[in-house]
């Protein structure tokens, strides 16, 4: 709550002053990605430009962070410990709201641009945008370790290029196992510590053809889904031995 | 080439898949079992999430069951009546070992249920078979041609209920079928396995079955357990992966093919020291995992 009427607190008096004088102009590669039977991860090129209607401030250098997060999940942590000689899961817990995907990226490093009150205000890296009350608390970190080993938490400083202080671009490789939904595209123009621009869209992530069809007679229709993998077994382990038996003579 | 599966939701090497079905039909067709004791492990191994893995092998029992049956079904050595029993039994075992699953799924222990599984019975058949291979070769070095045994009957067959099963030539009580039908049910449910490695043996020892009908008549049973329990995973948990199942039973076929031609070849004995040793890495692999110290101790998900 407070941080919330920071942040208005903030607009309202730092935002008329500057604000519109640098605006965030972006476009996508592509805003949908379809999952298909050979996805193998997807990339997407994010680009844009910084318009001016003023001439460009010489003060501070500006910088571009942008951020990309997955579809929030509910999920289930368990931990491991030792009962009878061998390692069990012992304890559960159930874990809010946070992304699948979470990827920071930037022009330089975030310790030069990014001071700790910005990124609370405006939540920019996982530290400050995954549950950031639980910190400290071993299931928390735990998640975060766990999805950045998986390459689902990522943060790349340096990996968006600015040139002439107007163009910028950087490109985000989705991964392989990604979770059907919406992602969440934001993108800040930073000055001197403050965020002076922002601008948010989302890609949209579906599973199309036979995969979408698959998945979705699986779950609303269990029983025709269920007779059709066994009809197709039964089919094909007839279909084999016929098979052979013509070889074979 | 990577393919996306719809139901386990990962995207894994179609080749790895094809190969991972083709080495489980080369020893399926050099030893006649179903394989599905390796495909389950294997699966979990290249990232496929368990409950999947288990409910995805139960449907590629199912196929290559269809395969080996109607080549038994050609050579007369399927006891029907045995099978109907055995089934009876099998699918009661089923769908008390889905219960078990998906209790143990939602108390987040199912990882620890099918390891254990996998480790005590690999574990108890892998250490039998090599044994008993082992035996059968001494014997066959000191004097060619064992006395054949006669046939027992065990307090078990005199219980009430008694059936005539003619293709078997007994006359035993039906409780010890029922009995074993349910037992390997229950773990065919739980492991995703047909059960194969269980029930042979169990017929011959147990049931005093003639060797010459067990494995046509236990792969008649194994189809229809196999394919209830995939239906009963189908419908609770939407764990079959058709695309997984597809890719698997390809690699399989072919497979089979390849292992009875390398079978032929090799004598019997060998044949059963190498797969006893198979099982027993396999088993001492999973055990191993479990007592030595995780290097992450937390887990997400299901």
């Amino acid at each position: 709550m407070m941080t919330r009427v920071f942040a208005l607190l903030f607009g309202l008096l730092v935002l008329p002053g500057l604000g519109q004088a640098e605006q965030v102009v972006a476009a996508l590669s592509q805003s949908r990605i379809s999952i298909t039977a050979n996805f193998d991860g997807s990339e997407i090129l994010i680009f844009g430009a910084v318009k001016r209607d003023q001439p460009t401030p010489q003060d501070d250098p500006l910088d571009v962070i942008i951020t990309v997060a997955g579809p929030e999940k509910v999920e289930t942590i368990r931990r491991k410990d030792r009962r009878f000689g061998i390692w069990i899961n012992v304890e559960a817990q159930v874990i809010g709201h946070t992304p699948t995907f979470y990827t920071v990226t930037s022009t330089r490093e975030l310790a030069d641009i990014l001071p700790p009150l910005t990124d609370s205000l405006w939540k920019i890296t996982a530290d400050k945008r995954i549950l950031p009350g639980m910190r400290g608390l071993p299931a928390r970190e735990a998640l975060i370790r766990l999805r950045k080993a998986d390459d689902l938490y990522r943060t790349r400083e340096g990996a968006v290029t600015l040139s002439e202080d107007t163009l910028f671009q950087t490109s985000i490789t989705l991964p392989s196992n990604i979770v059907e939904g919406g992602y969440t595209t934001r993108i800040f123009l930073l000055r001197g510590g403050e965020v002076i621009d922002s601008y948010s869209t989302t890609i949209n992530v579906q599973k199309v053809g036979i995969e979408r069809w698959l998945y979705s007679l699986a779950y609303q229709h269990a029983l025709i889904y269920g007779v059709m993998a066994l009809a197709i077994a039964g089919l094909f382990g007839w279909g084999a031995s016929a098979a052979f038996r013509i070889l074979r003579r | 080439m990577q393919i996306f599966l719809p139901i386990a939701e990962v995207s894994v090497n179609a080749f790895t898949l094809l190969g991972i079905g083709g080495i489980v039909g080369v020893l399926s067709g050099m030893f006649g079992v179903g394989g599905g004791f390796l495909i389950t492990p294997l699966l979990f191994f290249v990232g496929i999430p368990p409950a999947v893995a288990v409910a995805t092998s139960a449907n590629q029992i199912v196929a290559s069951s269809v395969s080996g049956v109607l080549a038994h079904f050609k050579r007369k050595t399927v006891d029907l009546k045995m099978g109907f029993v055995l089934l009876g039994g099998g699918l009661v075992g089923s769908a008390i070992g889905i219960q078990i699953f998906n209790m143990l799924k939602a108390m987040g222990q199912v990882d620890l249920l099918v390891t254990l599984c996998y480790v005590v019975f690999l574990g108890i058949i892998g250490f039998l078979m090599l044994i008993e291979s082992i035996r059968a070769i001494k014997r066959a070095r000191g004097r060619p041609g064992g006395r054949p045994e006669r046939k027992k009957h065990l307090w078990v067959h005199n219980l009430p209920l008694k059936m005539k099963f003619r293709a078997s030539g007994l006359y035993i009580s039906a409780i010890p079928p029922i009995a074993v039908g349910v037992m390997v049910g229950m773990l065919g449910a739980v492991m995703g396995v047909g059960g194969g490695f269980i029930m042979v043996p169990a017929m011959i020892y147990l049931l005093g079955m003639p060797t010459k009908v067990v494995i046509g008549t236990s792969l008649f049973q194994i189809i229809f357990t196999a394919g209830f329990t995939t239906l009963l995973h189908a419908y609770t948990n939407h764990t079959v992966d058709v695309l997984l199942a597809f890719l698997l039973l390809v690699g399989g076929v072919i497979g089979a093919q390849i292992g009875t031609q390398i079978g032929l070849k090799m004598k019997a004995e060998q044949l059963r020291i190498l797969l006893a040793l198979l099982v027993l890495a396999v088993c001492l692999k999973l055990g191993f995992d479990l007592l030595l110290p995780p290097k992450e101790l937390y887990s997400l998900g299901t």
